[in-house]
């Protein structure tokens, strides 16, 4: 290849507030069309935005997270465009007074570390949506605006990734952060989180970059692979005919996999930006962002860093158990109250996740067995009262009931034996019905041990204390 | 000449107004007059003068984010042209 | 003295005395509308049956002595506040069957209060205007002279105080909309400072100026108005939360001692002499009584016109692009796409002056303008409001004519905009400095046509223009004189 990819990504992220950015209705997706509306986001004649403060809190956490510089007076400006789904005509955004600027993430590709850096991140309003509703009789065009008004930050990157693996690598850890913050769902399909790339080609070697293309529509992380690796054969050919990149916005198609020209469809934009006269400016004292900065959950990179040197868990185990926010808290939670953190991470990446996996993907906050139950669970295996075993047959019934597991083991005499006296009754008797086994280990093929483990533990229904069995075996065996 | 007739077409269209060539002619004069009429304010040096946004120094006017009644489907659609079951219908954006 | 000729305060003597009901008044109002208002062209919707269910409900709050200073009282909105339930135009045609579904926080204070609400007055279009000539539906006629306008944009409110059609009205005043068709009419118009009334359910012309204000038959019934639809509301954040003070209270305060600024660039060659020898008289009563007259200067008032025709059409510009006939409004026929209906929707649905001013607006702020016509308007506007803060350092209240002329003859102005835009001199620089204004009657032309005087005050000093204009009403006897009607 002698081409060298550039690529800049504006992320869209739908805040989580419980109502809209400039009114006070909801938020929630999947609402029937235009039932959460007002007069404020359906732009009637007369209404006035008034700021909803949690999202100014919500972008200096962002900015704070992403190593950004805080503006401390912030405008909000129109953006002047006709669209049927815009209600006012304009939408409100910020122009050149964003509320964070001059940020970076690191990111790690291949093992190498790399600083992306963030050029600003905004506060704006999100548009409804222009459908094609499936009515019968209707060839037209369906205007829905529950989202109107919706909150949104624009994260915008500098230009600073040099492959599709740059952009998801920054993508995803972008995501995780503001999933960290609990100030976005993440969910790519609902439209929570969304991404435009701008993507140019310039030769190898070169330090000035070509023209580049706006893709826009991407909405997984699978597509933006795909998008930038199409975008970037095409931007090849083209480069490889003599010919020239246009500038333009490219709309991805995700059935195809290719990218198309929006061009002919939108005429040159001018946006007449101008601040916005029905509000005010948003100044944002040094307290305030203290204030803030004090509610910061420890992020993702620091808590990883700590699980390896306090807790001393392997980094594999740390990078899973940090990669989703709920998932840390599930673990520390649980170490807390049974503080052996290498046997509660197995336990956790192990018997949990899968519980959860095979039940649907369901979230581990809903996990049945909470992390006072787990470490119960695990209590009663340390001090002997259950086999590790019978664990997780315990386990199993917690998630299936929500029960304690101590009344689980009651309930189902799962008590672990370490009565010497019985499990040597139960040795006797394996030894006396497998004579021809017996005869066969002491001709020197011990693997028949195994085989006289399993017939005990299953005479004791798995309850049997296995190192007890282990020993009285070994003993009666070499006798 | 402040503004030509086809500055004048492009702001219609920017504005989303469809005008008649009637109208384009004396817009164009008018606007041409209204211009030169503004240009008065070059007169004055302004550097280093703040814009005023508002006359009334104001700041940090906030909402709760509580959540406030909506008007309901049938307020939001009782003004519209045209509908269809819960949206606004508007015709379809032609290429 | 007929019920419909009476002010709020005498008309609310009465209902508390239980002289009169509030259902009798308003029956009268209506009456009197019904009478006149096909000469006046005052109002574009009369609300009769809500009218009488309201004025009923002011009854027995009446009855049961729960009596606020409005309540009962017949009044009329322009038809540019949002009323719930009643159609509410703008003077446009693009909003001729909008009918909203709520109130703007000014109507609720209203209602609050148990005012009659009897109907929406008639006004420019969007407020665009100065002579009400704008109007979808129809010119108001002056009812001193039905050949001559009663100014803009709030005329339909002026005139029908003028008629005695409404016991008192709200109006709007972006660049002069209430003080000059109070001049115009004869009444009294109040614009507060910005911020002083929530905007909030007032269709939107320029935001950074547009305020809320009364027009009635005297100084009292302002100070009354003015003090119901005040104050702080969460609702538009350009309210400010200033505490309202008694307006009525204060009306006694007298001028004896009080400075008094004559700004010389408002005493101009070119006034008429009508109007010049009105505001003679006035400066003349007042040292009478006792106030020091001074010269001041506001240096940069010759650039007020050309800041606001740039400042107000930008803001309007983009406060009118929400008029595309999707949600609600006017939406033209038989379009093909997307594009040509909302081209052609607003073609239809806004008149002349309105695209003129979209149009000088989309090109202030658009790319490579931007900083030549709306940034360099926004600093002459912070050198305007530096002239007020100035002058308001020498003296505590301006004098200054409304307008050049009195009244003029509907048609005569049509022609140029820009002339019409000039006479808005010296009402535009309050609206830039965002500070408040009063007009109050003046006198008369030889003609017989209204001149109004117009009292400027600090930021939130409306309580000093108040008893300032009182001085002035209790001496003289314009305000009583009423339109042959």
């Amino acid at each position: 290849m002698k081409y060298q990819v550039v690529i800049g990504l504006e992320v869209h992220t739908q805040l989580t507030t419980n109502t809209k950015i400039f009114c006070g209705c909801s938020t929630r997706f999947g609402a029937e069309p235009n039932s959460q509306t007002c007069p404020v986001c359906l732009g009637f004649p007369g209404a006035l935005p008034v700021l909803n403060k949690q999202v100014v809190e919500n972008a200096i956490l962002a900015g704070l997270a992403t190593n950004c510089s805080i503006t401390q007076r912030n405008v909000f400006a129109r953006k002047n465009y006709f669209y049927p789904d815009l209600p006012k005509g304009y939408q409100i955004s910020q122009f050149d007074l964003p509320i964070c600027q001059h940020g970076h993430l690191d990111i790690e590709v291949d093992g190498e570390t790399k600083r992306i850096g963030i050029t600003r991140i905004h506060m704006e309003e999100d548009a409804g949506k222009l459908v094609h509703a499936d009515i019968p009789g209707v060839d037209d065009s369906c205007v829905d605006l529950n989202r109107a008004c919706t909150p949104l930050l624009e994260i915008v990157s500098e230009p600073d990734m040099r492959s599709p693996d740059e952009a998801i690598a920054y993508l995803k850890k972008l995501h995780q952060i503001v999933m960290y913050l609990g100030i976005c769902d993440g969910n790519l399909e609902e439209g929570s989180f969304r991404c435009d790339a701008n993507v140019s080609l310039m030769p190898v070697g070169s330090t000035v970059f070509g023209t580049r293309a706006e893709l826009k529509n991407i909405n997984s992380f699978k597509f933006i692979k795909q998008a930038i690796e199409y975008e970037i054969e095409r931007q090849a050919e083209i480069l490889d005919d003599g010919g020239k990149v246009i500038q333009e916005t490219r709309l991805f198609d995700p059935n195809t996999g290719t990218t198309r020209s929006m061009r002919g469809k939108e005429e040159a934009h001018d946006y007449r930006y101008f601040p916005d006269p029905d509000l005010v400016p948003v100044l944002i004292p040094d307290q305030w962002i203290e204030d803030v900065r004090a509610t910061l959950p420890e992020l993702p990179e620091a808590k990883r860093a700590r699980y390896v040197a306090e807790l001393g868990l392997p980094e594999y185990d740390a990078e899973v158990l940090v990669s989703s926010r709920e998932l840390a808290a599930y673990y520390e939670e649980t170490v807390a109250l049974f503080p052996q953190a290498k046997t509660v991470s197995n336990w956790v990446m192990g018997e949990v996740s899968r519980a959860l996996n095979e039940d649907n993907n369901r979230s581990i906050t809903d996990c049945p067995v909470t992390p006072p139950l787990l470490a119960d669970l695990l209590k009663l295996m340390e001090k002997g009262t259950i086999s590790g075993k019978i664990a997780k047959t315990v386990f199993d019934e917690m998630y299936k009931t929500g029960k304690a597991p101590e009344k689980i083991v009651e309930e189902k005499g799962l008590v672990q034996v370490s009565d010497t006296g019985a499990i040597e009754a139960m040795v006797d008797e394996v030894l006396k019905n497998n004579p021809a086994q017996v005869e066969q280990y002491r001709g020197g093929k011990e693997t028949v041990f195994g085989f006289f483990v399993g017939q005990v533990m299953r005479a004791s229904k798995g309850k049997a204390n296995p190192a007890l069995v282990n020993e009285l075996l070994l003993k009666k065996l070499q006798s | 000449m402040k503004i030509t007739r086809s500055e004048v077409e492009h702001v219609a269209r920017l504005a989303r107004l469809e005008l008649t060539d009637s109208e384009l002619d004396t817009f164009t004069g008018q606007m041409d007059g209204i211009l030169a009429y503004v240009e008065k304010l070059n007169a004055l040096d302004t550097e280093g003068i703040v814009p005023t946004s508002h006359a009334v120094p104001m700041e940090n006017a906030f909402r709760p984010d509580q959540p406030a009644e909506s008007i309901g489907v049938e307020a939001a659609l009782a003004n519209a042209p045209l509908r269809a079951e819960s949206f606004f219908r508007v015709p379809k954006v032609i290429e | 003295m007929e019920i419909y000729d009476l002010t709020i305060h005498e008309l609310h003597e009465k209902l508390k005395a239980k002289e009169v009901s509030s259902v009798e008044a308003t029956r009268a109002m209506l009456e009197r509308i019904e009478a006149v208002d096909g000469q006046v062209n005052a109002y574009i919707t009369v609300t009769p049956e809500q009218a009488l269910v309201e004025a009923e409900a002011a009854d027995k709050r009446i009855a049961a002595g729960d009596v606020a200073p409005l309540t009962g009282i017949p009044v009329g909105l322009k038809d540019i506040f949002i009323t719930k339930g009643i159609r509410t135009t703008c003077g446009s045609r693009i909003l001729e069957n909008f009918v909203p579904p709520y109130d703007g926080t000014a109507v609720a204070k209203l209602k609050e209060q148990g005012a009659v609400i009897v109907g929406k007055l008639n006004q420019d279009e969007f407020a665009m205007g100065s002579s009400n000539e704008s109007s979808y539906f129809g010119p108001v006629k002056n009812p001193w002279n039905l050949e001559c306008t009663p100014g803009g944009s709030s005329g339909g409110s002026a005139a029908a105080i003028a008629a005695r059609t409404a016991t008192a009205t709200l109006g709007t005043d972006t660049g002069g909309s209430i003080r000059q068709p109070a001049s115009h009419c004869s009444c009294v118009g109040l614009k507060p400072t910005y911020g002083r009334v929530s905007r909030y359910g007032v269709i939107a012309y320029a935001s950074s100026l547009d305020q809320v204000g009364p027009l009635t038959r005297d100084v009292t019934d302002a100070a009354l108005l003015l003090g119901a639809v005040a104050g702080y509301d969460p609702k538009d954040s350009t309210s400010v939360n200033t505490p309202v003070p008694d307006y009525v209270a204060g009306l006694q305060a007298g001028v004896k001692g009080l400075k008094i600024g004559l700004p010389k660039q408002y005493f101009i060659e070119g006034l008429d002499p009508d109007v010049k020898r009105a505001m003679d008289e006035a400066i003349a009563l007042y040292k009478s009584l006792g106030a020091e007259l001074r010269e001041v200067s506001l240096p940069h008032t010759e650039y007020a016109v050309a800041t606001y025709y740039l400042i107000a059409t930008a803001e309007a510009s983009s406060n009118l692009a929400r008029y595309d006939g999707v949600r609600f409004g006017h939406r033209a026929e038989d379009v093909r796409g997307l594009k040509e209906m909302f081209a052609k929707t607003r073609a239809e649905g806004f008149g002349s002056e309105v695209k003129r001013r979209i149009m000088l607006g989309t090109y202030a702020l658009s790319s490579g303008y931007y900083d030549a016509y709306y940034v360099k308007a926004q600093k002459v506007r912070t050198l305007i409001m530096q002239d007020f803060l100035n002058a308001f350092n020498e003296v505590d209240v301006l004098l200054t004519p409304i307008a050049p002329t009195p009244p003029f003859k509907i048609g005569e102005k049509l022609a140029d905009p820009l002339q019409m835009y000039l006479s808005d001199i010296f009402t535009i620089p309050v609206n830039l400095a965002g500070t408040c204004g009063i007009s109050i009657p003046a006198g008369f032309s030889a003609d017989g046509l209204p001149i109004g005087l117009q009292l400027i005050g600090k930021p939130f000093g409306e309580a000093a223009i108040l008893s300032t204009a009182y001085a002035f009403e209790k001496e003289t006897q314009w305000h009583l004189k009423k339109a042959p009607l």
